[in-house]
């Protein structure tokens, strides 16, 4: 589905079923350097469960017109203007990496819009390393390697993502060069991560967040670790899910990550 | 007090660290662990046709792709996924799907991709089975070839028509084993919209990884070096995820809904991975073209050993090359190592590990010679086939190419004395020594 925000134009994945605004809304936001494709199979499953999902591409990555922005704030006031853009007055708003912050952020802006906060592979604060930063700004594709290579914990996750027969770390890297190639943007990288890196205002936010949130955190997370994310699910007073897995958690065990949405859904 | 909540999911129990494994690792651990249910630490053969739903809603979600996992073991079977994992790692990959063979990997590709008033762009210097299928086979179903010198790289940029689906070629061609140029030829598909499928069968990845080059797809019988052991035969077709086909006018099978399953839109549905995603959809589930599990077990134990392997299978042929090249009754060697050969450099670029182990020599001497040196050999197995572990021979103009006249031979690139070896793993010296013994035999023919 297309929608027009901030006068650009908008992709959202709606799980393989027409938009409904009149039903519940999950609004699912992917991370750094991806697109909705990391929410495939879960928007599929609730849109055909009594939900209406809206899995948007962030601007300027794959299919919505650029330019990227630059601040978790910012990708927050364009989540709730693409809310409006597609006629939702609330909706359940779920996250993973960047896009965990993206959600906490829109929860505190308009609290009275958010039915529920799931936050997936998280931490508070999102530092990222600088040579990290320095490496997205020289040599994109190395830090696309390097980010792969941190965000599995194995060589084997069953049954794989979206089905049997895929090499996560191939596809992992693969998307990421793609969003990388189709933004026409050789510091997308850098925007994303530095994004990341500068949101300060994660405890700000989680107090005024007023609907049950949840963190589903993965075991063995290597770019998020665990423990980051214990100030913030205090803060939150959030239910914690664990799975194992790394930070690529919906790829590494969708199961579990299902498992986990469909408690913090219901 | 925070509540938490474990989630009761079976662990893998293998949990290798953070860096990005290497080739020799990747063939041994890619997509297996030891089975969380048993402990086992070799990969179980999953001999089930079906596997057991959890309830109706779970039933249906696998089939509406709302969860991952497998349903019946003609779209998707536990052991053929760590295959099909595995050959994508090894490839730099995002997938595979295992097929019944190399032929069906092929045909795969080409479903996948094309239709009725589709075209296609080859390489003509092909194995037969491939070119049968373009040549003859396909035509009946509405999809034309044309076929281009592989080396003729005007030639491939002015056979691309609007309705061209994809170009393909093999990375070592039959028979003279011309490299393809595979920086060049994907440079001139991804001009023209269109991706470049490789047939990587005699170089595997340990000598050469076509994406690293700019190919989109990639096929293998699996059957020769991968398999290895000349015990079965099957294939496997691996998508690099890079080729882009949200926006491919050409692709309305990829980016725009299709009717056959529930008006999904595959490049939707994925950004990297819409090809394999239609390919098993459709192509597996109504083609069904698919792989034993017994099969893909026995692919993966050969390729557990492919990296030693294929070092070898060159070393092995390094040296009987040489041995072939010093021999007064040998009129010339096919490798592409060699000075004279036509792609000598292209050869040195892309496969600086070697040129794999199937060469053709040409015997001074009459057809005749060709039966005589054949019938001598020892170690040699005469049979029609190539990378077995065992040194494999067959002389085209006394067998595959019988029917044909000297003159049809010649235009087929073969001669009344060309012998085509394939190296196996046997002592180097004791290969040597019965090529001696059956140039001998070829001598006295005369």
């Amino acid at each position: 589905m297309k929608l027009v925000v901030d006068g650009r134009e908008a992709y959202c994945y709606t799980g393989g079923k027409p938009f409904d605004p009149a039903l519940p809304c999950v609004v699912f936001v992917h991370g750094a350097m991806n697109d909705h494709g990391k929410f495939t199979l879960l928007a599929r499953w609730f849109a055909h469960h009594g939900w209406s999902v809206l899995a948007p591409d962030l601007p300027g990555h794959m299919r919505s017109a650029g330019p990227a922005l630059t601040s978790i704030e910012a990708i927050a006031d364009w989540l709730l203007a693409l809310l409006d853009a597609a006629g939702v007055k609330r909706a359940a708003l779920a996250g993973q990496s960047l896009g965990s912050l993206v959600a906490l952020e829109a929860a505190g802006r308009a609290p009275e819009r958010a039915t529920r906060l799931v936050m997936l592979g998280t931490a508070y604060p999102m530092a990222v390393p600088a040579a990290l930063l320095e490496l997205g700004q020289s040599n994109p594709l190395a830090a696309i390697d390097r980010v792969v290579m941190y965000s599995f914990s194995t060589l084997a996750a069953k049954p794989s993502y979206p089905s049997p027969g895929v090499w996560l770390r191939g596809s992992a890297r693969a998307l990421m060069r793609q969003v990388l190639a189709h933004g026409h943007d050789p510091l997308l990288f850098h925007t994303d991560f530095a994004a990341c890196d500068r949101y300060a205002h994660g405890l700000q936010a989680a107090e005024k967040v007023r609907c049950p949130a949840h963190l589903v955190l993965a075991e063995f997370d290597q770019m998020t670790p665990t423990k980051v994310a214990r100030e913030l699910a205090t803060a939150l007073k959030a239910t914690v899910h664990t799975v194992p897995a790394g930070h690529f958690l919906m790829q590494e065990c969708p199961d579990g990550v299902f498992q986990a949405l469909r408690k913090a859904l219901a | 007090m925070l509540s938490t909540d474990t989630l009761a999911i079976p662990r893998e129990r293998s949990m290798p660290g953070p860096s990005d494994p290497g080739f020799d690792t990747l063939a041994l651990h890619a997509g297996a662990a030891p089975d969380p249910a048993t402990g086992a630490r070799a990969l179980p053969i999953h001999l089930s046709t079906s596997f057991v739903f959890e309830s109706s809603e779970h039933a249906a979600s696998l089939f509406n792709l709302e969860r991952s996992g497998h349903v019946y073991s003609r779209i998707s079977n536990p052991t053929n996924a760590v295959f099909e994992e595995r050959m994508a790692a090894l490839e730099g990959g995002v997938g595979s799907i295992a097929t019944a063979s190399g032929q069906a990997a092929l045909h795969l590709a080409i479903a996948t991709l094309a239709g009725a008033g589709a075209h296609v762009v080859s390489s003509s210097a092909l194995y037969g089975g491939s070119h049968n299928l373009l040549a003859y086979t396909l035509p009946r179903f509405g999809i034309e070839t044309t076929f281009v010198k592989p080396g003729d790289i005007d030639g491939w940029r002015a056979a691309i028509r609007p309705q061209t689906r994809l170009l393909f070629g093999e990375t070592l061609g039959n028979p003279g084993l011309d490299v393809l140029d595979i920086p060049t030829v994907s440079a001139i598909a991804h001009d023209a919209g269109v991706p470049l499928l490789v047939d990587s069968t005699f170089t595997t990845p340990y000598l050469m990884r076509p994406f690293d080059h700019g190919a989109d797809l990639v096929f293998h019988s699996a059957t020769k070096f991968l398999c290895g052991h000349g015990t079965v035969v099957g294939g496997v077709l691996v998508d690099g995820g890079r080729f882009d086909w949200s926006e491919a006018t050409r692709f309305p099978e990829l980016n725009q809904p299709y009717a056959g399953f529930h008006g999904m839109v595959f490049a939707e549905e994925s950004s990297d991975g819409a090809f394999l995603l239609r390919a098993r959809r459709e192509g597996l589930r109504d083609f069904g073209a698919c792989m034993s599990p017994h099969t893909a077990w026995l692919m993966l134990q050969g390729i557990e050993t492919l990296p030693l392997r294929m070092a070898r299978h060159v070393e092995n042929t390094r040296k009987v090359v040489a041995f072939l090249m010093a021999h007064p009754l040998v009129a010339g060697v096919g490798y592409p190592e060699l000075e004279g050969h036509p792609s000598q450099a292209l050869a040195a670029r892309l496969l600086p590990k070697g040129c794999g182990a199937v060469f053709s020599f040409d015997l001074k001497g009459s057809r005749q010679q060709g039966v005589a040196f054949i019938e001598a050999l020892k170690l040699f197995s005469h049979l029609a086939n190539v990378g077995d572990c065992r040194s494999l021979v067959i002389h085209p103009a006394s067998t595959t190419h019988f029917r044909m006249d000297d003159a049809a031979l010649a235009q087929a690139g073969i001669g009344p004395g060309t012998i085509r070896l394939s190296i196996g793993l046997e002592d180097p010296e004791d290969l040597v020594e019965d090529l001696k013994r059956a140039l001998k035999a070829a001598e006295k023919a005369r």
